[in-house]
């Protein structure tokens, strides 16, 4: 391209990113907006002594000059994203702009709520992600952003979603899979990632058996080793209620699994009904005639 | 979502009191555009945004002052560092800042699945006035576009991130 063409150009690029403020015997030319963090440069224009002020909440800057300098600001000095009121003062008059910060485009931190931490095996979109995406100066990238959801549970298999945020926001759900185990939540955008742990732990019981046999005056109440409906080893600790019911009366026995299994004597009456069950679920019943 | 009348009470009810006179701020709440699965309650969004103009006063109080204390009640992580930076940038400077919100016109934008964020955008008009050693350096009216997170504290939701972004 013609150097001559090129430099008209680029001078044409310029002046629609540049403003110009004018007050009496002096003004400044700053730039419309620039990324956080970047280096950027404010010519003033006029004669004597000057302040300039580059003021929002998220920050502020200082600086004495002399009019007809440039003030070149080095990159790191304007960090946070906002929109700045630019005033320069001399003694006489003074002059105002606006410039804009934007955040940085490279993603550097995820900041990632994932819930719940525990939770039942087989649930659907029993777990939500939920991100915001910030740049290296801690700014909201408010440009939308495909962030991947990636939840690889304990048998190995994997769920992907693919996210675009929506101002700097964005979120998902995921299914908990069949296995008990730790799953891996990962949310990424490029070469960040931030991880969490998701418990899944079995279910509701699934098929509540037991068997009974006499053993002297007692009844041994033996249950089969219990399991959720995917076959995960309820945990041990978990109770099992067994009730007994007879000529109007009814016993009740709570007991802890152990081992997998919940057992129990209880008196040998002729003509009971024997149930048990664990929270909601109910299992087998059993009618005991001597 | 956030209706027609329950829009014009919260109009009524969250007009902030300026600090520098009897001027208030109008608010205008729009109904909420949320991403999310989470349905928003009418409370939830009234407490959040009662709470998220209240941060207004101490913003301004704090940066006027230059007292980061004061932005204790209402901010906390990425806004609360930032501001109390500005406030210590202020105070080398020799400088405070006096802001006044004159109108904000709000929109919920997120709920987050599990709760523990509202993301909303303000369409916010204040003025602003730079004070060097006490002698007024500018008084200047401006408007951004705020985006704001949200997290809850204790018994209100406080300001995580505090952004104004290019209109």
């Amino acid at each position: 391209m013609n150097s001559r063409l090129w430099l008209l150009i680029s001078g044409l690029a310029l002046a629609t990113l540049q403003q110009v403020a004018f007050a009496q015997g002096m003004s400044m030319t700053l730039p419309k907006a620039i990324e956080a963090g970047s280096s950027f440069a404010i010519q003033s224009h006029g004669s004597g002594n000057a302040t300039l002020y580059i003021v929002c909440p998220e920050q502020v800057l200082k600086r004495d000059m002399q009019l007809g300098e440039t003030a070149v600001f080095a990159a790191g000095s304007l960090t946070s994203a906002g929109h700045y009121l630019v005033v320069l003062t001399s003694s006489t008059a003074a002059t105002n702009g606006t410039l804009d910060v934007t955040p940085g485009k490279a993603p550097a931190e995820l900041s990632f709520l994932a819930e719940p931490s525990r939770l039942p095996v087989d649930l659907k979109s029993g777990i939500t992600g939920a991100v915001y995406v910030f740049d290296a100066y801690r700014n909201l990238i408010v440009t939308p952003a495909t962030i991947s959801f990636e939840l690889a549970s304990p048998g190995g298999s994997m769920q992907k979603h693919l996210v675009v945020t929506k101002d700097g926001a964005g979120w998902t759900g995921m299914d908990s899979t069949a296995l008990q185990g730790t799953d891996t939540f990962v949310a990424r955008i490029g070469q960040v990632s931030t991880t969490r742990v998701i418990a899944q732990v079995p279910g509701d019981p699934c098929g509540l058996k037991m068997t009974a046999r006499q053993v002297g005056q007692r009844l041994q109440l033996v249950t089969a080793p219990v399991r959720d409906c995917r076959g995960n080893a309820v945990p041990d600790g978990t109770i099992v209620t067994f009730t007994e019911s007879y000529h109007g009366i009814q016993s009740t026995v709570d007991v802890p699994l152990k081992r997998g299994i919940a057992e129990v004597q209880m008196p040998v009456e002729s003509g009971a009904t024997i149930s048990v069950a664990s929270g909601v679920v109910l299992g087998n019943q059993i009618g005991w005639t001597k | 979502m956030i209706s027609v009348k329950p829009l014009l009470l919260l109009c009524a009810v969250f007009s902030t009191a300026s600090c520098m006179g009897a001027a208030q701020a109008t608010v205008r709440v729009e109904p909420a555009n949320l991403q999310g699965p989470r349905a928003l309650e009418k409370q939830t969004a009234a407490a959040a945004i009662r709470d998220y103009l209240q941060s207004w006063q101490s913003l301004s109080a704090a940066l006027e002052q230059n007292r980061a204390d004061l932005l204790n009640a209402d901010f906390v992580g990425t806004a609360k560092e930032k501001l109390t930076d500005t406030i210590k940038e202020q105070k080398s400077f020799g400088i405070h800042t006096r802001y006044v919100d004159r109108a904000h016109d709000l929109q919920i934008v997120f709920y987050s699945p599990e709760g523990l964020s509202i993301e909303l955008i303000d369409e916010v008009k204040y003025d602003v006035e730079v004070l060097h050693k006490n002698k007024l350096t500018t008084r200047q009216h401006m408007s951004a576009r705020y985006v704001v997170v949200l997290t809850p504290a204790e018994v209100r939701w406080r300001v995580r991130v505090f952004q104004a972004v290019p209109e």
